[in-house]
């Protein structure tokens, strides 16, 4: 049973029927029956090619929310082969909101980074709701270093609503650990490549988003707080996170033209929950043709491409 | 939800507008309620006497306390692309800015200027909260990166003071982009081999934090001052608990190892200046130094004085 979004209601009705005359089909005139179905069917569709065409940024947040979204776990299993989970900062713990490893992509070693945000309750409180604590972005800057040393390109999954906002977090330092993990990122030689798969959510998310590409799907976020944040910020009312979502630039439509992000992944009609092997597919796509990219440079010339990408951005607006 | 925004925000106003009203002559301690004349408190630094309650401090104000004899040369800051986002909540942030500019007579949240520090030169860059929370915005990033260009094309120190609300909401994701942006500047001061010294002063939180405050080579925090990455509200929205005593206060970062010491705000221009003495003074420089020595001369290392950085850290 799928679970519509409030703004699917026309095609969730049109399935609805297609639904009821399936049900009436094996009494009923076959044939008619069949067409009718085709025709709702293909209404279906057309409704929601039309509904996704023009999602305003706050249904866009929905979508990025989405319970049924390919997570990185997801990710992980579509397109690395060998994935070997490493664990722990080596310094305090393991964050399972944040995972890293080794693997195989297309062939090629690679290091690879994600927040995951789990799937039911058992997984998500694994995962803390895909928030990292500090020893989730520490963990990322070991993986980082060890991509450096043994000449690895790192790939970087970005699916958070913010780095984990608690007591524990602040008193282990929360600010420092998100600052030398934007600061290694910056470091490497390696060719680094960033997708935001969901949501990307503020300075959690940037730790490990700053990347020679940066790509986002077509209908992600990345925003400097979550909507509700800001909303609570700007009114001191999250409750208006719709009217931030709108004033804030947060899609990826947006942010190319920004530029902040270098590409948009395309996703299937109706959005990655709908046909997530075709959005992780694409995807890594994407994720080839920008590492295929960066095939020779040297060393120097990748570090320098990323820095001189970053301070060049928003000065020619 | 609207009752409490209308009940408590325009109290909430009013008390943030006292502070800086000017002809308002007595000032009173946020901590113990002591009513201070403005020209004591002037003249102490902004520190309140009695209580040792650090007050904000205007960057210009700052500045020429910082440097000897009051004197600096302002560092000339890019102009960057006003409102990219045409961005409106209640006002237009065109407006919030022109505002701001007003009544601060800054044209954004940073200001940066060169000068010596008991004769040793170096670039510091001030961050005023008093300017729209000291948020970062393009701006404001642009400025970081200035100011540590200046310091290196000088060969000087740079000694970033920091005090901000974290992002510039109005700006979104360019403001969120300044976090890699002075993350590279800092590398580039790094590489050039030249101090980073982040004084972090009351309030600095968000992404500033979350940057360039967090990856000097020593931090300094001023006594009292917040300092996180999350603010307080937050947190306890989202644990539902009342947060521990002095928590995310500038001893408590010190405690759990993120700040190296705790300087009140007299003695720290005799501590900056001798970290700066000790971490550049050529003999501690291996093989071919990157620091040009030509207009700055080693200074003796001075008055062998008690040692304020940490004697008052302790206190």
């Amino acid at each position: 049973m799928r679970t519509y979004l409030d703004f699917e209601k026309p095609v969730a009705d049109l399935q609805g029927k297609v639904q009821e005359l399936r049900a009436l089909g094996t009494s009923g005139d076959s044939v008619t029956v069949e067409d009718e179905i085709g025709r709702m069917e293909a209404k279906a569709l057309q409704a929601l090619t039309d509904i996704y065409a023009k999602l305003t940024p706050w249904q866009k947040t929905q979508v990025a929310r989405h319970p049924d979204r390919p997570h990185v776990v997801d990710y992980i299993k579509g397109l690395i082969e060998e994935f070997t989970p490493l664990a722990g900062d080596r310094k305090y713990s393991e964050d399972a909101a944040m995972v890293a490893g080794l693997g195989r992509f297309r062939g090629r070693p690679v290091a690879l980074l994600g927040q995951e945000k789990g799937n039911d309750t058992e997984s998500r409180l694994k995962h803390n709701f895909g928030m990292p604590r500090p020893e989730g972005y520490r963990k990322a800057v070991r993986i980082m270093e060890l991509a450096e040393r043994f000449g690895l390109p790192l790939i970087a999954l970005v699916d958070t609503s913010g780095a984990y906002p608690g007591i524990g977090a602040e008193e282990r330092g929360q600010a420092e650990a998100i600052a030398r993990s934007t600061d290694a990122s910056l470091a490497l030689t390696v060719p680094n490549v960033a997708a935001v798969i969901g949501e990307g959510g503020s300075g959690g998310a940037v730790a490990i988003a700053v990347a020679n590409r940066v790509m986002m799907l077509e209908h992600a976020i990345y925003t400097v707080a979550s909507p509700e944040a800001s909303a609570s910020i700007l009114w001191h009312d999250s409750s208006r996170a719709q009217d931030a979502a709108t004033n804030m630039k947060i899609t990826a439509q947006d942010l190319l033209r920004l530029g902040i992000i270098d590409e948009i992944i395309p996703e299937p009609v109706g959005g990655a929950h709908r046909a997530p092997a075709e959005a992780i597919a694409a995807t890594g796509q994407a994720i080839a043709n920008a590492l295929a990219e960066f095939e020779g440079k040297r060393p120097e010339e990748i570090r320098r491409h990323r820095r001189d990408k970053y301070l060049a951005m928003g000065r020619s607006l | 939800m609207n009752w409490i925004n209308n009940l408590v925000r325009p109290k909430i106003r009013s008390l943030l507008n006292k502070r800086e009203v000017p002809e308002n002559l007595w000032i009173k301690c946020p901590e113990t309620g002591e009513m201070v004349f403005h020209r004591d408190l002037e003249a102490n630094a902004f520190v309140v006497p009695g209580s040792g309650y650090h007050m904000r401090m205007e960057a210009k104000r700052r500045l020429n306390y910082f440097f000897d004899g009051e004197s600096w040369e302002g560092i000339n800051l890019p102009e960057v692309a006003a409102d990219p986002l045409k961005f409106r909540d209640e006002r237009r942030y065109t407006d919030r800015l022109r505002d701001a500019r007003a009544k601060t007579g800054m044209q954004d949240a940073i200001l940066v200027g060169a000068g010596k520090v008991e004769g040793v030169p170096m670039v510091a860059a001030v961050q005023d909260f008093s300017f729209m929370g000291g948020s970062l915005g393009m701006a404001a990033g642009e400025a970081v990166v200035t100011g540590i260009e200046a310091a290196r094309d000088r060969s000087q120190p740079f000694v970033m003071f920091a005090a901000s609300g974290g992002a510039r909401m109005q700006e979104g994701m360019l403001s969120l982009m300044q976090m890699p942006r002075t993350t590279i500047a800092v590398q580039e001061l790094r590489e050039a081999r030249l101090p980073y010294i982040v004084v972090l002063t009351n309030p600095t939180t968000g992404g500033v934090t979350a940057s360039y405050a967090m990856l000097g080579d020593v931090h300094i925090a001023e006594p009292g001052a917040l300092i996180g990455f999350a603010g307080p509200r937050v947190i306890e929205q989202t644990i539902r608990e009342k947060l521990p005593e002095g928590f995310q206060r500038a001893e408590y970062l010190r405690d759990h190892g993120m700040v190296d010491m705790v300087v009140h705000r007299h003695h720290l221009r005799e501590v900056i200046a001798r970290i700066c003495r000790l971490l550049t003074s050529p003999a501690s420089i291996e093989g071919d130094t990157l620091i040009e020595e030509s207009d700055t001369e080693p200074e003796p290392i001075g008055e062998p004085e008690d040692i304020p950085g940490t004697a008052v850290a302790r206190a």
